[in-house]
């Protein structure tokens, strides 16, 4: 047995003063002055740590409360106030949430799961990811002393082609030839980011993050260049079929390759297989209607890795009509892949819309074998999703600076947190293998089955 | 003991209303508003006029047309009144900041508030706050409210175990010693006592201070077994096995070493200092066969017991609680995912296994077609935040609830989710900090939960006059008395 999977967190405090969510305002006219204080008994102590920053005007005092209302409630003449800090409900937009954005600072700063006290605050379900549930075993379960004890919890995938079963000569030698495989410890790539490629330290940090948690990432020739050498390892680079360069520098010494879709993919890959037979080579497919079909027929042809794309909030690339939400579309091909009898031999990677740490073994359950993150690896790099650098505009917390020992960190920090939240996820199901959650629906349950089975068989015809 | 609703005012110098009454410079202290506001804001301190108790505002809509704004009759303009802005700050989507400020008033006086606040659902958009009652035009009969019978039976096995009748329709969720301080834990188990239900240890022993209530107690024999001793098996007339909890299920507890203080340790048997897990699963129990030798052992030590067997809500609930029945359980108690915990991972809470709402109709529809349903007593807990839910539970197909966070609620909960750092509570319940529990007097807390519990009652009783039912027995499984929004 391999030795035992673990990422090792780093708790790394971030650059700037983040965004809180608390908006404590006190008026300084009516104070008291009064010896016993309530901000002297704040348990948290948030007023005593309070700080200022001048460079993005965060108060600290937001981000430290826990709103716990005791001051507020307890001030002689009630000069304590507060509410929503509106810089905090201004930041993202309606996938990115802030509380999406929240959530990862904390896990990229801590490296730890999210922990917190009383029940669930959140919608009873929602669009998307939100409509599914992950079962659990009331009895069962794989391990004998908990997730992190003895027994192996197996987290690992491998990308490329596998043979459903194989051949021996007379003589008991295999008659196959082995596809090659490329083995990663974690169901995660690192993706292209779609927007906030602020430069080498971002994609330094990725690379060194990549190296230490042994996945890989994608780079692109626009953004290559000698200084991500040393990370050949851990690169896919992502290259468009029309004028592929077999020499080209970025393909030097990599495990594996993507190519963008287009209706002549077949012969670049044969070109790349002729020169490197031990290159992994993924196409990366669009998800739009015509996925389906595309996909059932590069699977037939042969092709290792595809690797199904929505946009970057998780939505089909469609005209007009309303978008399907990448979990539903990845079930229908991760279906109909079943059907025609491929989806064993082919590794289906999924993107777009992956924001936190559930979303990757839901993505799993519906028929992916990995996913490729990208937006929330800049958020763990402080970003606030304002997207000022699209418009060409300065960032507000310089990611163009950041320092790559120090990016790594925070996401290696981030991949701890996913990593643990995915094993509890699996340790409840009762799965210790992460390659038997794809496409276990059986192992989940959805608002529509449930709504349906429930509610609509009680009220539906009355 | 007799008891009655006492008016029992928040610890606070300001409770947090839903309106924000603001005295100006201008005021004279003439204390005209004293005289034109029925609802108790504005009073006189001495010379001077109080800081208005703004809570107890009802809004100038309903002022202006009762002819009581005070802020239209001061004859210096120096009153204001505006919608409180801290609300928005406060509660969330399941519990809204009407359902928390709705509860507080509850347990300050017993009864609902005046203030148009929402307290029967929440904001989040399905299950229970999707689901209304469908009220006949008139009631069948007209049934005083002392006729109607709130209370419920726990042993429907009709075995020699004891014979249980509980008061009000519900019980308490065990919360464990070294997890909230011990003025909250005797503050619920008196108010239990007092209506006539029952109190549970958690699962982290039995501590003497609730020895007064044995009768009125359930004890917890949970996966960790802390504090499980024999003896703590004969004192109670209910055990309750712990498999999962709804927050966090198959992912076993976890208390924080902050919280394993040295008393805290020696009731576990534990080591001062140091976090305490739960596993998950009990790994003697592999099999409902498992199930039963477990079932057994404690009928053996305490012959008379009821079992009640705590179990989450996977897809294959319902096969779960038929296994359970035929291991000998009295109860099933079935917690659905959006329970309470002291501390446990987000990503549990908000995504493993099915919210209680779906639990309740398939698990009772299960036991009818097994031809069993009248022979076990199906609660429910996970969720349950209003008289409202009670009702919506039980008509779903449940015999009574389980509640938790409302009666932490009561005791001025705001549900900042902090349970779990550093001291604990700043609000002196979820803490073992002997300085923060100080913050809570036993007397302030019983009668707080008991005049929340009080309310919850008088809404069920009129609920059940409505639907002309003279017992809360007759409402279990009539979802022919619900209709959902998003069907006709």
């Amino acid at each position: 047995m391999p030795k035992k999977y673990h990422i090792k967190p780093t708790p790394t405090a971030p650059r700037f003063m983040p965004v809180g969510r608390s908006g404590i305002i006190d008026w300084e006219e009516d104070c008291l002055k009064c010896t016993t204080c309530v901000k002297k008994r704040c348990l948290y102590d948030v007023y005593k740590n309070r700080a200022y920053d001048s460079q993005t005007l965060e108060d600290s005092i937001d981000y430290q409360c826990k709103n716990c209302f005791s001051c507020i409630q307890n001030c002689p003449r009630g000069v304590l106030s507060k509410t929503i800090n509106p810089e905090f409900l201004r930041m993202g937009d309606a996938y990115w949430k802030p509380d999406i954005i929240h959530n990862t600072w904390f896990q990229a700063e801590t490296g730890k799961i999210p922990v917190s006290g009383a029940g669930y605050r959140g919608p009873f379900s929602g669009p998307g990811f939100d409509a599914m549930w992950t079962d659990m075993s009331e009895i069962v379960r794989p391990t004998r002393d908990g997730i992190h004890g003895r027994e192996y919890i197996s987290t690992g995938i491998d990308v490329g082609r596998k043979q459903r079963y194989l051949k021996f000569d007379a003589s008991g030698n295999v008659l196959l030839e082995m596809p090659p495989l490329v083995e990663i410890p974690l169901p995660v790539i690192f993706n292209v980011l779609p927007f906030g490629n602020l430069g080498q330290g971002i994609l330094l940090s990725m690379a060194e993050a990549a190296r230490q948690i042994g996945s890989l990432m994608y780079v692109t020739p626009a953004t290559y260049g000698a200084f991500l050498k040393p990370f050949k390892d851990h690169l896919i680079p992502l290259l468009p079929v029309e004028g592929l360069d077999l020499d080209a520098e970025i393909l030097e010494g990599v495990k594996m390759v993507e190519l963008l879709y287009a209706p002549d993919v077949l012969a670049c890959i044969q070109q790349l297989k002729l020169r490197s037979p031990q290159l992994v080579v993924s196409v990366r497919l669009p998800l739009d209607p015509k996925a389906r079909t595309i996909a059932a027929d590069l699977a037939h042809a042969g092709v290792e890795v595809i690797h199904l794309f929505a946009d970057y909030r998780g939505n089909e690339f469609v005209e007009g009509d309303a978008p399907r939400f990448v979990k539903d579309a990845l079930r229908e091909i991760h279906l109909h892949l079943v059907n025609v009898s491929v989806r064993d031999q082919i590794t289906l990677i999924v993107s777009g819309g992956i924001a936190l740490a559930e979303h990757l073994p839901k993505a799993i359950i519906c028929g992916a074998d990995g996913a490729a993150v990208d937006l929330p690896l800049l958020i763990a790099l402080e970003c606030r999703v304002c997207k000022r650098c699209v418009a060409g505009k300065s960032c507000p917390v310089s990611l163009q600076n950041i320092d790559p020992e120090y990016g790594g960190k925070r996401l290696v920090n981030l991949m701890c947190s996913w990593w643990s939240q995915l094993i509890e996820l699996m340790g409840a199901m009762g799965i210790r293998d992460v390659r038997r959650v794809r496409g276990e629906a059986g192992r989940a349950m959805f608002f529509e089955d449930l709504e349906r089975d429930t509610f609509g068989a009680l009220f539906s015809n009355r | 003991m007799k008891a009655e609703i006492k008016r029992t005012a928040s610890r606070f110098r300001h409770t947090i209303g839903k309106y924000r009454v603001q005295r100006g410079k201008q005021c004279k202290s003439c204390a005209g508003c004293v005289v034109t506001c029925p609802h108790g804001v504005h009073f006189k301190a001495g010379t001077r006029m109080g800081t208005p108790r703004d809570y107890l505002c009802v809004g100038p809509e309903v002022c202006r047309s009762k002819n009581c704004f005070c802020v239209e009759k001061c004859p210096n303009s120096a009153l204001n009144v505006v919608i409180n802005p801290q609300i928005k700050a406060l509660g969330d989507f399941r519990w809204t900041a009407d359902l928390l400020m709705s509860t507080w008033y509850q347990a300050e006086t017993g009864r609902l508030p005046d203030v148009d606040m929402e307290y029967r659902t929440g904001n989040s958009g399905g299950g229970f706050d999707k689901l209304r009652f469908r009220f006949p035009e008139k009631p069948p009969q007209v049934i005083p409210a002392e006729d109607i019978d709130t209370s419920i039976e726990l042993n429907k096995r009709g075995d020699k175990s004891h014979r249980i009748t509980i008061g009000i329709p519900l019980y308490q969720g065990g919360m464990s010693f070294g997890s909230v301080s011990d003025s909250t834990m005797v503050s619920r188990a008196r108010a239990a006592m007092l209506w006539d239900t029952f109190g549970c240890t958690g699962e982290g022993g039995y501590p003497e201070f609730l020895y007064p209530f044995d009768r009125q107690m359930i004890t917890q024999v949970a996966t960790g077994l802390f504090g499980v001793k024999e003896e703590t098996i004969q004192r109670v007339r209910i055990v309750e096995f712990k498999y999962a909890q709804g927050a966090k299920p198959g992912l076993g507890g976890h208390l924080l070493g902050d919280k394993v203080t040295e008393r805290v340790a020696k009731m576990r048997e534990a080591v001062q200092g140091s976090a305490l897990f739960s596993p998950f699963p009990f790994h003697s129990v592999y099999s409902v066969e498992d199930h039963k030798k477990h079932v057994d052992w404690i009928k053996a030590i305490n012959p008379k017991v009821l079992v009640s067997v705590k179990v989450s809500t996977p897809a294959d609930v319902d096969m779960v609680a038929i296994g359970s029945y035929y291991a000998g359980a009295h109860i099933v108690h079935l917690d659905g995912s959006y329970g309470g915990t002291g501390a446990a991972p987000d990503i549990a809470k908000k995504n493993i296994a099915m919210p209680i709402e779906y639990a309740i109709p398939k698990v009772h529809r299960f036991l009818v077609e097994e031809g069993v349903r009248d022979k076990v007593t199906l609660i429910a807990s996970g969720g349950i935040r209003t008289a409202h839910d009670v009702l919506k539970a039980i008509a779903l197909g449940a015999d009574g609830v389980v509640e938790g966070t409302a009666g932490m609620v009561a005791l001025e909960c705001t549900r900042c989710s902090s349970c779990e750092s550093g001291r604990g509570c700043p609000r002196g319940i979820a803490t073992t900090d002997p300085e923060l529990a100080e913050f809570i007097t036993v007397d302030w807390g019983a009668q707080r939960v008991y005049n929340l519990y009080a309310s919850w009652r008088s809404q069920i009783v009129g609920v059940l006059q409505q639907l002309g039912m003279r017992s809360i027995r007759e409402l279990v499984g009539r979802t022919d008395c619900l209709r959902h929004l998003d069907y006709n």
